[in-house]
C-alpha cells in the first residue's frame, strides 16, 4: 500500500542496510521490511541485499521461497491472508473467504501456497496457517496486521475499504482489536506486575543460587518437550565458549496455541524479566525474541518495554548497577514457517538463514546461535521462571503433581461458550476444563495442536500433566457436530505445508498422507488406502528427522485407532480403489469421436475388486 | 582395547567421534546410505541409513557411536522402513531407469535393489521438471535429484563456490543453481570440481560420455552396493 514512488527500491534497502546493519545474520530481517514496503520482494533488492551482505543471490531467492509470508512476485498492494486453521473453519470462514472474493471480482479459491491476486495490483487473497486468534476467529492478517471476529458484515466492510484504498491506518480500529480472553488464572496469571525482583533476588543471591531454585521448583519447558529448565541453563552455563545467548522462542506456531500472545501481551515485562534473570544465570550478554510474524502488531508494545526496562536500568549496560551484568534484548521477526518454532530451526532463522532443522546433537546449549551455547525457552518458561527466582522454587511445587509442578495455561478454542485463557494446576483431568469452558456433547478434544493427541470421551478423565497429557497448551474442541474428517483434512494440509523439506519421510510422507486424506474424503478411498495411510503414519513417525515429521501424523493415526467411523463411512468399497481413474482418462477419447455410450465407459475398475 | 558396540550382533570397534555408520564402513559392514559420504559431515536427510536402537529408530550416519550399544540394521521392521523411504523417492522425482544413462551404477537404484524394493507403490507425483544442458561439460537432470545435498555440500565445503543451493520448502523443494541466469553453463562450475562427481544418482551427468559402460557390465549389474560401495569410490579407483 501506499508504495510511493519516490523511494526506489535500491533506496529502501540502502536505507535498511544503513538503520539495521550489515550483518548477513540480519537477511530475513531485511527480507521482511523489504516485502511490507514494496509487497514483494523485487529482484533489484535481491541483488542489493546479496552484494551487501555477501549472500548468493540464490540463498536469498532460497530464503524467500521458504517463508510463506515472502514473494517474488508482488502480492497486492492489500495483502490480506486468512488463517485457516481448523477452528477458523468451524467458525465459518470458508463462507467469509468466498464472500471476499466475490467482493473483490476475483475467481476461484486461494489454496495454501496459492493466492490470488487481482489484475490491478490492489489486492490479494490467500491463507495462512493458524494464526493465533483462535478464541476470536475467525480471523486474517492484513499487510500483516491481525484482524478478528470475523462476519459477513466486517468483510464487507473490509470489501469496501479496499474498493476506496482506505489506507490502513484509517481502518476501523475495533477490527484490530485483539482480546486477552483471560477466564481462569492461577500461579502464573494471577499477577502480572513486577519491579525487578527477580533480577534483585538474582543480583541479590548469586547466580548459583538462582539456578538452586529453578532446579528446587522442577520447572519444565512450557514449549512441549517438558525438558527440565534448570539442567538446560546449567548446561548452558557450564559450555565452554566465547560468547552465550538467550533466545524467547515467541514463534507459537501450534495450531489452536495462543497463549504466548497474551503473555507478551499483559505479561511482558515479566517474560522479560525471565530473560534477564537467564541471561544472569549463564552469562549471556546479548538475547532474542523470536516473534512469529503473524503477532507483528505486538512489536510496539514490545520495543516500548524493553526501550522502560532500558530507562529502569533493568536492561543494557550494568543492570541495577551491578558491575559486568550487560544484557539486551533484540526483536526478530519470523515469516511464516511453523517449523521455525523447532528450537534449531529458530536459530537458522535468526541467523537469516531457510528455518531448516539443525542436527543434534550439537544441542543448542553448546552450539546455538553462532554456535555457542544458547538458551532457547518458551515465552511461558521465561514468566514461570522469573516468579520461581523471586518467589523460591516451592512456590511452584505448592501446585501440580510430582513430575509435573506448577501450573499449565491452556489456550481452549473450538466447540464451547467460553473459548479463551485458562490456567490449571498440572493434574487437572480433561473433563474439569470441558465443564469450565462451557463445552456440550463433546465428541472430541485435540489436545497439544495438530501434532498433539486426539481424545476421545474415554480419555477425559486423563490429567493434563507431562507424565500422561504433555501439552503446549492449545485445547481444540470438536462436539457432535463435527465431522472430525474435516479436522484431519486440515491437520495434514497443514502439515504437508509446513514441512520444511529436510528429510524425506515428512517431505514425500506428509504430502502422501494428505492426498490420501484427499482420496478418502471425496468418497473414493478403500480399507487399503487407510492401510497405507497408517504405513506411511508410522514410517514419518519413526524415521523422521526431527518432532515435525515425528508428530505430523499424529492425527491420523490416532483418529484411525479412536474415530474409525469417520473413514468407514466415506469408503467407496471395502478393498481397493485404484488412484488412477480410468474412466476419467478416456474422457478426451470420448470427447474426440463424440461418443458417450455405456460402450465408451469402463465400469469404475470394480472388476479390480471383485 | 579399543571400545565397541554390536551391530546385529557382531562387534564393531570404534573410536570417540565416530558415527555408528563411520565404524561399520571402516568393519567393512554395509549399512545402506544415499545422502552419506565420508568425505563430507555427515548430513542425515535422506534417512535410508535408519537403524534401531531399543526400539528407537536414528540414521546411522549421524548417530554417535557408543560403548555397548545394540544395532539392528537388518531386521524385517528396517527393511520395511528403508523400501518405504526408498519408494517415496522413487515416486517423489522421474526415475525412469530403463531410459536413464546412470542406471546399474545408480547409487539409488542400487540401495533399491539391495533393500528388496520392486516397485515404487505410491501414487507418483509426476513433477514437471527440467533438464539444464547449458554447461559444455555436464548436464543437470532435475527429475531424478533426491536432494541428498552433497553436490551442495561439495561445492561449498570442497570446491568453495556455492555454485548449489536447496530453494523452497516441503515438496516444493528444488535444488537450484546460483548463476545470474540460474542455468549451470552460466556459473562457475567445472566438470573438475569435487561437486560433478558426488551424486548418487543420474542427475549430474558428464557429457559425451554416453554408455561408456554397457549396460549389464555396469558396476551394480556386477555385484550388489554393499559389496562393492559407493559409485563415487569406484571413480576414484579407474581414475
Ligand atoms: C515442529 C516444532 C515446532 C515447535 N514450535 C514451538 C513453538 O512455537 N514454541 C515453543 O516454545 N516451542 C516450540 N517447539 C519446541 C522447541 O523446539 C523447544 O523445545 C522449546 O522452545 C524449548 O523451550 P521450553 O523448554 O521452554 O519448552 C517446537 C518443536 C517442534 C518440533
Ligand atoms: S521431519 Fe524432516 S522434513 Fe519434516 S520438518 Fe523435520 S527435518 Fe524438515
Ligand atoms: S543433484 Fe545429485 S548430488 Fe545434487 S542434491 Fe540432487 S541428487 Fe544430490
Ligand atoms: S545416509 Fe544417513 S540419512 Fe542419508
Amino acid at each position: 500500500m501506499n508504495v510511493s514512488a519516490t523511494v526506489t527500491v535500491e533506496g529502501f534497502v540502502a536505507e535498511s542496510l544503513a538503520t539495521h546493519g550489515r550483518d548477513p545474520r540480519h537477511l530475513l530481517q531485511h527480507l521482511i521490511r523489504v516485502q511490507q514496503r514494496f509487497s514483494y520482494v523485487p529482484d533489484a533488492a535481491v541483488e542489493a541485499l546479496s552484494a551487501a551482505l555477501d549472500v548468493t543471490r540464490t540463498q536469498v531467492r532460497a530464503a524467500i521461497a521458504f517463508y510463506a509470508f515472502l514473494h517474488d512476485r508482488p502480492r497486492g498492494a492489500f495483502e490480506i491472508r486468512f488463517s485457516d486453521n481448523i477452528t477458523d473453519r468451524m467458525l465459518g470462514s470458508r463462507r467469509l473467504i468466498r464472500l471476499l472474493i466475490e467482493r473483490l471480482g476475483l475467481a476461484g479459491l486461494p489454496a495454501w501456497g496459492r493466492d490470488l491476486v487481482r489484475a490491478d495490483g490492489r489486492v490479494s487473497v490467500g491463507l495462512a496457517s493458524c494464526t493465533g486468534m483462535c478464541d476470536q476467529g475467525p480471523a486474517l492478517l492484513v499487510n500483516g496486521q491481525a484482524v478478528t471476529n470475523l462476519d459477513a458484515q466486517r468483510v464487507d466492510r473490509i470489501a469496501d475499504l479496499v474498493q476506496e484504498d482506505t489506507p490502513l491506518e484509517r481502518w476501523p480500529g475495533e477490527f484490530f482489536r485483539v482480546e486477552n480472553n483471560i477466564r481462569r488464572r492461577g500461579l502464573l496469571l494471577g499477577n502480572p506486575a513486577t519491579d525487578g525482583a527477580a533480577v534483585r533476588r538474582l543480583l541479590d543471591a548469586g547466580a548459583e543460587a538462582a539456578l538452586a531454585e529453578v532446579e528446587r521448583s522442577g520447572l519444565r519447558g512450557r514449549g512441549g518437550a517438558g525438558f527440565t529448565t534448570a539442567l538446560k541453563w546449567r548446561f548452558c552455563r557450564e559450555a565452554p565458549g566465547t560468547d552465550r545467548y538467550v533466545v524467547c522462542n515467541a514463534d507459537e506456531g501450534e495450531p489452536g496455541t495462543f497463549k504466548d500472545r497474551v503473555l507478551l501481551t499483559d505479561y511482558t515485562d515479566l517474560v522479560i524479566e525471565g530473560m534477564t534473570v537467564c541471561a544472569g544465570v549463564i552469562g549471556a550478554r546479548r538475547g532474542f525474541l523470536y516473534l512469529r510474524g503473524e503477532y507483528r502488531y505486538l512489536l510496539p508494545h514490545l520495543e516500548s518495554v524493553l526501550q522502560r526496562r532500558r530507562a529502569e536500568g533493568l536492561l543494557g549496560t550494568r543492570i541495577l548497577g551491578a558491575d559486568g551484568f550487560d544484557f539486551d534484548i533484540e526483536i526478530h521477526l519470523g515469516a511464516g514457517a511453523y517449523i521455525c518454532g523447532e528450537e534449531s530451526a529458530l536459530i537458522e532463522s535468526l541467523e537469516g538463514k531457510r528455518g531448516v532443522t539443525r542436527k543434534r546433537p550439537p544441542f543448542p546449549v553448546t552450539s546455538g546461535f553462532d554456535d555457542q551455547p544458547t538458551v532457547v525457552n518458551n515465552v511461558e518458561t521465561f514468566l514461570a521462571a522469573a516468579r520461581v527466582v523471586q518467589w523460591g522454587g516451592y512456590w511452584l511445587r505448592g501446585e501440580g503433581t510430582d513430575q509435573s509442578a506448577g501450573s499449565k495455561i491452556l489456550s481452549v478454542s473450538g466447540d464451547c461458550a467460553r473459548p479463551g485463557i485458562y490456567e490449571y494446576p498440572f493434574g487437572t483431568p480433561v473433563h474439569q476444563v470441558l465443564a469450565d469452558c462451557g463445552a456440550e456433547n463433546t465428541q472430541a478434544v485435540q489436545i497439544s495442536g495438530a501434532a498433539g493427541a486426539t481424545l476421545s470421551p474415554a480419555d477425559f478423565d486423563r490429567i493434563i500433566a507431562f507424565e500422561d497429557l504433555p501439552t503446549a497448551g492449545s485445547f481444540m474442541i470438536f462436539d457432535h457436530s463435527r465431522d472430525l474428517l474435516d479436522m484431519v483434512r486440515n491437520f495434514a494440509a497443514f502439515f504437508a505445508h509446513e514441512s520444511c523439506g529436510f528429510c524425506t519421510p515428512c517431505r514425500v510422507g506428509g504430502a502422501l498422507l494428505r492426498n490420501l486424506v484427499e482420496k478418502v474424503a471425496a468418497g473414493q478411498g478403500s480399507e487399503y488406502d487407510l492401510s497405507e495411510m497408517r504405513r506411511i503414519g508410522t514410517v514419518m513417525r519413526r524415521a523422521s528427522y526431527c518432532g515435525l515429521g515425528h508428530t505430523a501424523p499424529n492425527h491420523v493415526l490416532n483418529t484411525l485407532d479412536k474415530f474409525p467411523l469417520i473413514y468407514g463411512r466415506r469408503l467407496a468399497r471395502a478393498s481397493h480403489t485404484p488412484s488412477f481413474d480410468l474412466d476419467a482418462a478416456l474422457s478426451q477419447a470420448r470427447a474426440l469421436t463424440g461418443r458417450d455410450d455405456i460402450g465408451a465407459h469402463i465400469e469404475d475398475g470394480s472388476e479390480v475388486s471383485a | 582395547m579399543s571400545k565397541t558396540f554390536k551391530l546385529d550382533g557382531r562387534e564393531i570397534p570404534f573410536e570417540t567421534g565416530q558415527t555408528i555408520m563411520d565404524a561399520a564402513l571402516a568393519a567393512g559392514v554395509y549399512i545402506p546410505h544415499l545422502c552419506h559420504n565420508p568425505e563430507f559431515a555427515p548430513h542425515g536427510s535422506c534417512r535410508v541409513c535408519v537403524v534401531d536402537i531399543g526400539g528407537r529408530q536414528v540414521s546411522a550416519c549421524t548417530a554417535a557411536a557408543s560403548e555397548g550399544l545394540e544395532v539392528d540394521n537388518s531386521s524385517e521392521a528396517i527393511g520395511e522402513t528403508r523400501r518405504a523411504i526408498l519408494q517415496m523417492l522413487f515416486v517423489e522425482g522421474n526415475h525412469v531407469c530403463p531410459a536413464c544413462e546412470k542406471s546399474g551404477a545408480c547409487q539409488l537404484q542400487a540401495v533399491a535393489y539391495y533393500t528388496g524394493m520392486l516397485a515404487p507403490h505410491f501414487t507418483h507425483f509426476f513433477p514437471r521438471r527440467s533438464v539444464d544442458a547449458s554447461h559444455p561439460d555436464v548436464v543437470i537432470d532435475f527429475n531424478r535429484c533426491i536432494l541428498c545435498e552433497l553436490c551442495v555440500r561439495a561445492s561449498r565445503d570442497h570446491d568453495g563456490k556455492r555454485v548449489f543451493a536447496i530453494s523452497g520448502r516441503g515438496l516444493e523443494s528444488h535444488l537450484v543453481i546460483d548463476s545470474p541466469s540460474g542455468l549451470l553453463g552460466d556459473s562457475s562450475f567445472a566438470a573438475t570440481d569435487k561437486a560433478a562427481h558426488v551424486c548418487p544418482t543420474g542427475a549430474i551427468l558428464p557429457k559425451g560420455r554416453g554408455y561408456e559402460t554397457p549396460i549389464g557390465e555396469r558396476l551394480y549389474d556386477r555385484e550388489p552396493i554393499s559389496i562393492v560401495g559407493d559409485v563415487r569410490a569406484q571413480e576414484e579407483e579407474v581414475l
